[in-house]
This record gives C-alpha cells, structure tokens and sequence, in this order.
C-alpha cells in the first residue's frame, strides 16, 4: 500500500474494485465502513458480486469479470473529456501524458459499457463521484491481479490516481490489500526471482557484489539472471526444472488447473515440503520437513500497509519439529556453507545491513509496540506512513497507454458461465489451517457454488441441489447456492475445499509479467446430476 | 509544551494532558476507578455511574469517565460518600441477576467482581429475585448468558461503532430491557458474523467463549502478544495460553489506537487458531522409501535433502533447483530461505506463493 489504513477516513472517496474486504479483510472492510457511516466518506464498489460493503456503496457496479482494465480506462476517458483531471499533477510529476490522453480515445463510455456489463449512465457516474469528490484512495486485491492480465489492471490503478494527483497525502493512493500475513514481508526479503532484499535487482552488478561479500561468495557464483516465478518453475518442472524446496505452502491446492499442476509435479527429480500439516503437497513430498507454527516462534512479519512488527513466542512447537530457519540453517551448513546464521537475532541483523528500508527497525523500537513502517533507514527515522509524498521512486511517474486485453477464457455455447473463485470469511486460503479449527469449520464446513437466481431456474437446480461444474480441465460435484447476490451469468466457488476444489476448474493462462495465473475468469458449465 | 496541566487526585498531584478525562489520569497512574459501562474502546457511555468521583469547589459527585482535567483540579476518589455509592451500585446488580463466580470463566477477570471486593460487597443486602434465563448457546464461537448482563452496553456499542457489524441492539421483551441480536434472534441464528468484539468489551460474563469454557481458569493464562498468521491487515493479538495449548485471543489492548487493527480482530484472528493444538501436526521428518512416505531421524532427513540438492546442483546446473518461500513465515526466516537460494545453491529460481 502506498498509504495506510488509519487513512480510510482521511480522504473523500474510495474506490473498492476486485476486494471483497469484510470478508477477505474484514478489520480493515469494518474501518472501511465506519468511514463511510460515520465520516460521510463517499464509496464506489466494482463487483459482480453483491458484499458487504456493496450495502452501503454510493455506487455499486457489477462490472463483468475480467473487464476491470475497461473500467477503469473508461472513467479516465470520461475524466479528461470533462477536463476533471488534476493538469498540476500530471505536469509536475508524470510524463508521458500527451500520448496516454490519445489512447483513452479508445475507451468510449458505449464501448466500455458493453465490455463491461453496466450502463452508461452508471459509467458515467461512477467517474464525476470518483473525480470531483475530492480527494480519492482505491483499495484492491486479487480481484484486480489475478488476472492473464493483472499487470494492466494495477497500471490502470495507478494511472487513475495519476491523473488526478491521488497520491502523496492522506486518503489517496494505490493501495493492494495483500491477502496472506507476510506477503509484504515475504517481497521485502527478496522471496522473488528479480530482486534482493528491498528491491535491489539481481541483475545490477553492486547489488550482487554487496550481497556476495555480505555472504562470502564470491562475486560470479551469484547468479545474474533473473529467476523463475512459480508459476513458471511448476510449468518447466521435469525439464529445466529438477528439484522444489516448498516452504510452508500447499500449490497443489493453490495452483490453478489441480490436474495438470499434480502431473508437473510428478515429473520433478525430488520434492522437499517444509511445513505444519501433511498438506496435499506433502503428501506427494519425497522428504517432509515438520516446522513450527506461527505463535511458536519469534520474529518480524510486514503487514499490508509495510509495517514492521514483532510476534512473541506463545507456544513451543510440537516435539520433534524444528523452527523453519533451523532447518534452513542445517541444510546450508551441510552444504558446505559453515558460517550460515543459525539466530533469529543474527539474520535479523544481516538484514538491517543488506536492507536500507529495514535498517532503522531495531527489534527494541517494535518489541511490545505498534510495528513501524518502512523505509526506516535510520534509528531515529519515524517510519514512513505514505509513500511518494514528493515524488515517486522511479521520479516521474510513468503514463502509459493500456491497449484492452480480455480474458484469456470467454463464456461460449458449451461452457456458457463465468466462474470467478475467491475466499469465505471464515477460511484462508487452502484451509490447512481455518479447515482444522472447530469454530470456523463448524460455521462453514463445506464449499459451495453460488449462482444467480435466473440461471438456476434455466436449468432446473434448486437451493442445496449437487450438481456438477466443468470446464475445459476438470469437473467437480458441489452444492449449489442459489442467490441474488451474484451478477447473471457469473458463479463463485470458494478455493478452500480439496473435495470441491475450484482450482481444478479453473484456468491456468497467466500475466506474461507478472506470471499471476487467471483464478478469476474461467468459462464453465452446470449440470444437474 | 503547554498541554500538560497538573491536578491532585487524592492528595498527590500528577500531571495530565489536556482533553484527558480525570479517570483516564487515575488509570494511567494506578489509582483504582471503577468503570462499569466506560471501556477505552467504546468510550464513555454515562450509564453506570460506577466511576463517581468528587471534585472540590463542585457540588455532587461527578462521573470521572466523562470529566475532563483542568489545572488545579483537586479530585477524590475514595471518600465515604463515594464508597457508599459504589457499594449500592453493586448491590444492585449482585441482586438483579445471577452472579455466582464460583464456575464463571470471567471470575478473576471481571469488573463488576473487583468493584465488589473493593468495596467489601460479599452479598447483596438486597433480596435476590430474578427468574432464571436460557443461556444462548447457538452461536458456534460464543456463550451469551443474560442472568450475568449488567446492561452497561459496552458490546452494542462495540458491535455497532467498533467492528461494524451492527448486530446488537437494546431490546425488550416482557418488560424487561435486555441486549438482543437482530429482531432478538439467537445469536448464532442472526446476522453476527462471530468476531467477538463484544465478549472482548463485556465487563462480566455475560458474553463468554465457548471453546474456553472448562479449560482454564483466568489466573492459569499466560498472555502473549502474536499477530495473526491470518490475511495482510496483521492484526496484533493477545494470545491466551495454557498447558502449551491454544486457548483463545483478545485483540491488544494495550496502545489499541496505534495498532494496525485497533484492538479489534475477525472470526478468524479470534477462534481460528485452535490448529495449533491438533494431534495431527507433523512431529517427525518423513522421507519415503518405495512410494511410501516413513518416519525418519532429522540427520537422516537433512542429510538426504543437502546431499540431493548438492546431486541435483552437480549434475543439472544450479538452475534446475527451486524454492518458494512462504508468504507465512516470519521476515527473517524468508530471509535464511532466500540467502540459502541465493548465496548457497547459486539460484534466483526463488518465489513464492503471493501469486496464488
Ligand atoms: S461477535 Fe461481533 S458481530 Fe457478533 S454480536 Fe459480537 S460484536 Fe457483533
Ligand atoms: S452483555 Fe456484557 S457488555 Fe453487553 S450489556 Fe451486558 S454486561 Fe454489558
Ligand atoms: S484477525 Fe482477521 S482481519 Fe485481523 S489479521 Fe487475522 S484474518 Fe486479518
Ligand atoms: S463508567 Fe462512568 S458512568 Fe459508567
């Protein structure tokens, strides 16, 4: 997030697009709401589906799934012919906008409407509340990124906020609402191909000398190549890859195409999954490594909006599994790397080195309090609660045109539904964890389809009906939910359920950027059976 | 500087800030108020009248939760007048309802039960008649028992201006006020989401957690301040344990308004974490031998997995490896998988799964 989540009342409006927050977020959905309620804050849900916040939305559109590009390129085309757009800003800190303002050309509101599923009129709307309230923060998820293309949709964000000098002060910004505890943290440590720590790219020469001599390396063993996302190591599995070392996730329950990511996975040489549960990935391991759980451990994890805090020790682990780093620490050292840290504290202070954003968060700054927010580089810096106040890390920031891309998978004559997957309120993710707890799975203990009242009534199927769902890769036997709470001609399935497991269904095309499969645009098929 | 002020509370005098009320500087400076329906979440509600204090140069007694300091304020808390006040509140309420401590999960943790044994309230003076209500035991996370409710209204406020949910309300039924769920349906029939915010702010037992009930008496907790493993707000939790045993959660407390959840959490933060208990956690490394996943020691396993990495790395390239990371674990051990990737096997092959 570039701002924080203190802000939601801060500013005048918020676009909510491809969140459903009171159940993905359901803290922040509930600040979200006491803004609106309490601050007269405006609000604009995008969702085909009703949620909780669409109640009380000034706007609700229910926008076709995988239109969200048009959407929101339709509302700056309507911006600028209404000259609503912040000309200060643009000229001030972007570039490139001469040639951005000719391709919204393209984004005609009868256009846009017809791509997307909404009225013109509503269109239109959405762009003089979301313009001219004042001073506007859009909030989003995966709604937005997962998506064969979800690098345009994030563009699309940032550019709206753009050209209307949305950024830099309170209740503005581009703000992605990470869904699992330490992405952020996850990213900021370099768990991806392209960077170290903090960003630095693997493939500047000074980042590369800084962290072989850190390390101890020397300077050509590091390689200088971009790495592999996962999506691309499962696709190249057998082939240019051999081996998987899996920390703490299942990808035989999260990946998309059930089928065909289980057929990768046997192709490969040699599996070690590390983690608390014999996951569905487990279960396929050729070595299984048992770790210690969160509340087991001490340590940082960086929150959604960047901030830095510290988690106790509450519990010791189960007897007989190790602390994830331990067994890192082990595997490196009979690797021949001898002096590989072995302490939370130790590769906590490497990391301050190596990480300028990180190196004014000292343990005794968040020990006991309420987390700081990086960058940090000093220890007497208070944290940064929003970013790019006075420019943007790459100094202009970047206008540039978005030519409209649809989803890889349209509703066609044999699978004639768009499904769109997510999560419920009660589980997370591929419920190893929400799935064993009594409370949560006494509440919600099974998956279901949810499916417009007129498409249900087309073929028949009655409320807590079974029936089946396919799609080109796979089918699985479901209930159905028959509710009004869904677009016409969209279906939901929760993603937790391995017995009902969406990813089987859906399709496994991804971004060519940022390699985010397409979880939320499918076409399938209902049966009865 | 000059927000400060100074004031003297039973013969001391502190220095406050500007705005404070007088029992907020009694709390911050360990001087016992009691407050029944005023919580630091839900604000001041003006109900109890457990909090009076008396104010020289000011006639009556004066609720402290809602006074604000001024300079040279001279307050006292513990004057006869006051104490005979607080023990008739108590009174009231020991012979309004049913408050039998002995088995009650809030018992060493409840305000109306401290009120009581500072004032030296052992019983009520008062006859106890009350008739005895069900407990509402359908919702799957919480117990409600009205016979304990003091109608102090700190959950309805919770409910409606902290967590949004909107599911409380003062109702009526036969006369007599009471706390309802919706149109007084049973809580777990009605729209409550099961955040628990309510049982969090409820001063007494009224609102308890069913998965705690029998497990561990208050002064066998240990606290510990976690954050939930759960979504990216990354809540800050007061994690209750016993025995090595998860036993439920509060949202912080402590400095709330600067945490990133502000002392609140979800159904998921509250009751979802009782997998750490489970039987079935993995306890030992397994490596399988003919198709079969078999128990084995750690140096057998780690052995086995250093010495293929090092086969794989040999044969294939340092390329043909890779690691996802967790976006689960802590920042340091993402950290170690990462230098491990990078500075020991040689491979940028490293990801993890924020794309799925
Ligand atoms: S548990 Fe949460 S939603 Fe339910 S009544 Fe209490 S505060 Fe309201
Ligand atoms: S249930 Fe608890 S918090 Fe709610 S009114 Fe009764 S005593 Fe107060
Ligand atoms: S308690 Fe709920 S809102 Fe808070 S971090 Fe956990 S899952 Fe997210
Ligand atoms: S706490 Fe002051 S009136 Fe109740």
């Amino acid at each position: 997030m570039t701002n924080s989540m203190q802000e939601a009342d801060k500013g005048n409006v918020i676009l909510v697009i491809g969140t459903n927050t009171t159940w993905n977020h359901p803290v922040f959905g509930g600040m979200i709401k006491k803004a609106v309620k309490e601050k007269g804050i405006k609000l604009i849900v995008a969702d085909p589906r009703d949620i909780g916040l669409s109640k009380i939305a000034d706007i609700h559109l229910t926008q076709n799934p995988g239109s969200d590009t048009a959407l929101l390129m339709g509302m700056q085309h309507i911006i600028i012919k209404n000259n609503w757009h912040n000309k200060e800003f643009i000229a001030e800190r972007t570039e490139g906008w001469d040639e951005y303002a000719k391709s919204l050309e393209f984004y005609t509101p009868e256009k846009v409407s017809e791509l997307c599923g909404i009225s013109v009129e509503d269109l239109n709307a959405t762009a003089k509340l979301y313009a001219t309230a004042g001073r506007g923060a859009i909030y989003y998820a995966m709604g937005i990124t997962q998506h064969s293309h979800g690098v345009d949709n994030v563009m699309a964000c940032a550019c709206l906020q753009m050209i209307l000098g949305n950024y830099g002060v309170p209740g503005t910004g581009v703000n992605p609402l990470r869904g699992q505890n330490n992405v952020q943290g996850a990213c900021d440590m370099g768990g991806l191909p392209n960077v170290f720590t903090a960003y630095q790219p693997v493939i500047n020469e000074d980042a590369r000398k800084k962290f072989a001599d850190a390390w101890g390396v020397k300077y050509e063993f590091l390689d200088d190549k971009v790495g592999q996302t996962v999506t691309t190591m499962v696709e190249n599995a057998g082939d240019s890859i051999k081996c998987l070392y899996i920390v703490g996730e299942n990808p035989m329950m999260s990946d998309p195409n059930q089928n065909h990511a289980r057929h990768q996975f046997e192709k490969l040489d040699f599996i070690v999954v590390q983690d608390i549960f014999l996951t569905e990935t487990a279960q396929i391991a050729d070595v299984v490594l048992p770790a210690a759980a969160f509340a087991e451990k001490y340590g940082t994890f960086t929150n959604t909006e960047r901030r830095v805090q510290y988690s106790f020790k509450a519990l010791n682990p189960p007897v007989g599994a190790k602390y994830d780093h331990e067994i890192v620490a082990e595997i490196a050292k009979r690797m021949g790397c001898l002096d590989f840290p072995s302490t939370v504290e130790e590769l906590y202070s490497e990391i301050r080195k190596l990480t300028p954003s990180y190196a004014g968060i000292s343990y005794e700054r968040i020990m006991n309090k309420a987390g700081l927010r990086w960058p940090c580089p000093t220890e007497d810096h208070p944290g940064t609660p929003i970013l790019h106040g006075a420019k943007f890390s790459r100094g202009l920031g970047l206008l540039k045109a978005i030519t409209y891309r649809p989803p890889v998978e349209y509703a066609n004559n044999e699978y004639p539904l768009t499904l769109t997957t997510g999560r419920l309120l009660q589980h997370y993710h591929t419920g190893s964890m929400t799935r064993r707890s009594k409370v949560l799975h006494g509440i919600t203990p099974s998956g279901y389809v949810e499916i417009n009242t007129v498409d249900a009534a087309k073929l028949k199927i009655k409320n807590g009906e079974t029936v089946k769902v396919s799609s080109l890769r796979g089918s699985i036997n479901i209930t159905a939910k028959v509710t009004e709470k869904i677009k016409k001609g969209v279906v939901f399935i929760p993603f937790h359920f391995a017995e009902t497991a969406a990813n089987i269904l859906t399709n496994d095309a991804y971004d060519p950027v940022a390699k985010i499969p397409e979880y939320k645009v499918c076409a399938v098929k209902i049966e009865k059976i | 500087m000059d927000n400060k002020i100074n004031l003297t509370i039973d013969g001391q005098v502190y220095t406050a800030n500007i705005g404070q009320t007088v029992l907020q500087v009694a709390r911050d400076n360990g001087i016992y108020i009691p407050s029944l329906c005023y919580h630091p979440r839900t604000g001041k509600a003006g109900k109890c009248r457990a909090c009076l204090v008396e104010v020289e140069g000011i006639r009556g007694l004066k609720e402290s939760c809602g006074l604000e300091v001024r300079e040279n304020m001279v307050v006292n808390t513990r004057t006869e007048r006051i104490m005979e006040v607080r023990k008739m509140i108590v009174e009231l309420h020991l012979s309004n309802g049913e408050h039998n401590c002995i088995a009650c999960e809030k018992n060493g943790h409840c305000e109306l039960q401290d009120m009581a044994y500072h004032c030296g309230v052992e019983r009520p003076h008062f006859p106890v008649e009350h008739v005895t209500a069900e407990l509402d035991t359908s919702s799957e996370g919480i117990i409600r028992d009205s016979n304990k409710c003091i109608q102090c209204g700190r959950c309805i406020r919770a409910c409606n201006y902290n967590v949004m949910h909107e599911v409380l309300d003062f109702g009526w039924r036969s006369g007599d006020m009471k706390v309802i769920c919706d149109d007084d349906k049973p809580m777990g029939e009605s729209s409550c989401v099961q955040c628990g915010e309510c049982v969090q702010v409820c001063p007494v037992g009224a609102l308890t957690f069913k998965n705690a009930k029998g497990v561990a008496q208050y002064k066998e907790l240990k606290k510990t301040k976690v954050i939930c493993t759960y979504c990216g707000v990354v809540c800050s939790i007061d994690m209750y344990t016993k025995d090595n045993k998860f036993v439920y959660s509060l949202g912080t407390e402590e400095n709330w308004e600067e945490l990133p959840n502000k002392g609140m959490l979800c159904v998921k933060g509250r009751f979802g974490f009782d997998f750490l208990n489970r039987e079935d956690r993995l306890n030992t490394p397994l490596i399988r031998k003919n198709g079969e996943l078999v128990e084995a020691s750690w140096d057998e396993a780690l052995d086995l997995v250093a010495s293929k990495f090092s086969e794989i790395k040999e044969k294939h390239g340092p390329g043909s490896l890779g690691f996802f990371t967790s976006a689960r674990v802590s920042n340091e051990e993402n950290y170690a998988v990462m230098r491990l990737a990078r500075g020991v096997v040689g491979t940028n092959n490293i990801d993890h799964c924020a794309r799925l």
